[in-house]
């Protein structure tokens, strides 16, 4: 099954790729996109800029509006995605508590082709 | 002949209905068309048996049917889904043609899918009730104080949750187990306590599930003969069990524990409850339920030493507060105290509790009436404890006991 893993981090964290903490942060992530790569599971992944890069597009009655920053407010951000391909919720849950640094990691399946039934 | 159908269907039921649910949906992770699927069947053997017969492996004929019920319903699926369906029930049916072909037994991977951490924990025990023992989700939902259409709702969700999410049907490894198991064991402690707080059903809308609770237990505990702690649940509750006719005098009035004539306690439940313990014993590996188990062992020994050990129970709780620190296990352990060294100890034992849980925990409240009650202390004292026991209790019996224990006086003036 693929999972899709949702990786956020707060201002702190993001904070940490660019101050002096940036050796640490870099090394454990490097670490672990190593072994998750490793693995073969791995579809895509990516990090991604920080949310102050984030531009967010609503186009409400045909009137397209931008707005400077990420679709909502929140204490935590998205940092970094991956999906991969396992065999099922428990094995990607595994992956997902390895992440390193703080932050959550929210673990979704992709919608694949939709089920009929639906 | 009809007669014989029937209770033929209803002892398949009664006897299979989690077995072969657990096997058909841990073939195809999806609970709600298995439940359909075992509907079907169980509608084709009302119709069926009473002309045809009972067939001579019931159990067996229950399960072709679902089958062909499961594999024909995909019909509306996608080619790619039925056919991995189909695969897989195909696969099952040849591992399963072994010499001792009944059903194999998937009822613990259900009992754990039920309670993955991925699922709402206030829906581990609903979902284990109603697919392990084939519960409807309306007394499901009465037992539980819900509004059946939002139980029902939610238990849609979670079974939709475990198909789409892809949550596994298996027993998990070693290094889990203790832990997860450990879910499951919550999950059957709430059923039990469904009925517990509520031990003469005087509210009509809250049908206990307390035999259902024990016949779960026991399932865990058949299932994972080896977990101490499956054991030590199960003795637990049937020594707990042992009293629960005793807590209400038959004018509804609360009897305490204190109070209960060992008499009245059900020796059966008690040898049950000592035989798990034993087991449990023989495995080496305490914890808390095997220390909860234990105490209530000590309380139930009255039967036969007339006197309660407090000393050891306050010993017992120490433990158990080591390895699960809870308010109820401080407050209860300040209870023992009470009996064991005294008011002024009891008192002081409250005090260890965190303040801004014991302020809306009516058990600490009632604990520190006692203790105020004989320690003399002034009636204003006393008149605040009650006013909070009372406030934070909604059973009427316990509301009594507490006016009848303060005295007319400060019982009547918190009356209106």
């Amino acid at each position: 099954m693929e999972y899709l893993l949702i990786l956020t981090e707060d201002d702190d964290e993001f904070a940490c790729r660019t101050d002096e903490r940036a050796g640490d942060y870099w090394a454990e992530w490097t670490a672990f996109v190593g072994e998750i790569n490793a693995s073969g599971i791995v579809r895509y992944g990516a990090a991604l800029q920080p949310p102050s890069t984030a531009s967010t597009v609503r186009v409400r009655d045909g009137v397209r509006s931008v707005q400077d920053g990420p679709f909502a407010e929140s204490k935590e951000n998205l940092g970094g995605i991956f999906v991969i391909d396992v065999p099922d919720l428990d094995a990607a849950l595994e992956w997902a508590a390895k992440r390193p640094r703080s932050g959550s990691a929210e673990v979704r399946p992709l919608l694949g082709m939709a089920p009929a039934d639906d | 002949m009809a007669g014989e159908a029937t209770s033929a269907v209803e002892a398949v039921v009664r006897e299979s209905y989690g077995r072969l649910l657990a096997f058909l949906a841990s073939q195809t992770s999806d609970i709600a068309a298995a439940e359909d699927a075992l509907a079907d069947a169980l509608e084709s053997a009302v119709r069926t048996w009473p002309e045809r017969g009972v067939p001579e492996r019931p159990e067996s004929w229950m399960l072709t049917v679902a089958r062909r019920s499961l594999i024909g319903g995909g019909r509306r699926r996608q080619v790619a889904e039925r056919n991995q369906v189909e695969l897989a029930l195909r696969t099952a049916e040849r591992e399963e043609l072994g010499p001792a072909s009944s059903v194999p037994d998937k009822r613990l991977e259900l009992m754990f899918t039920c309670a993955h951490p991925a699922i709402d924990p206030s829906l581990h025990a609903p979902l284990m009730l109603q697919t392990v023992l084939g519960l409807d989700a309306a007394r499901i939902a009465a037992a539980f104080l819900m509004a059946p259409a939002t139980l029902g709702q939610q238990l849609v969700r979670a079974k939709r949750k475990i198909k789409v999410a892809g949550v596994p049907f298996r027993v998990p490894g070693p290094e889990e187990l203790p832990e997860r198991a450990g879910s499951v064991a919550d999950a059957i402690y709430a059923a039990y306590g469904t009925g517990w707080d509520d031990p003469v059903g005087d509210d009509d809308r809250k049908v206990g599930l307390v035999p259902e609770a024990l016949r779960l237990v026991e399932l865990l505990c058949e299932l994972l003969p080896d977990d101490p702690e499956a054991h030590g649940l199960a003795a637990l509750l049937w020594h707990t069990e042992a009293r629960r006719g005793s807590r209400r005098a038959d004018d509804g009035t609360l009897v305490l524990l204190s109070e209960q004539d060992p008499a009245t306690w059900s020796r059966a439940a008690i040898a049950t409850a000592d035989r798990h313990l034993r087991v449990a014993a023989s495995l080496h590996s305490p914890g808390p339920w095997q220390v909860q188990a234990v105490i209530q062992a000590v309380h139930n020994r009255r039967a036969s030493a007339g006197e309660t050990d407090w000393l050891t129970i306050v010993a017992l709780y120490d433990t158990l507060l080591t390895m699960r620190p809870t308010v109820g296990a401080q407050v209860a352990r300040a209870g023992a105290v009470l009996e064991a060294a005294g008011p002024d100890a009891a008192l002081a034992a409250l005090a260890e509790v965190d303040p801004g849980a014991a302020a809306t925990y009516q058990p600490w409240w009632a604990v520190r009436l006692e203790a105020l009650i004989r320690a003399g202390a002034p009636g204003d004292e006393i008149g605040s404890a009650y006013g909070e026991a009372v406030r934070l209790s909604n059973d009427p019996a316990v509301r009594a006991h507490l006016a009848l224990r303060v005295g007319p006086g400060l019982g009547a003036e918190q009356k209106g």
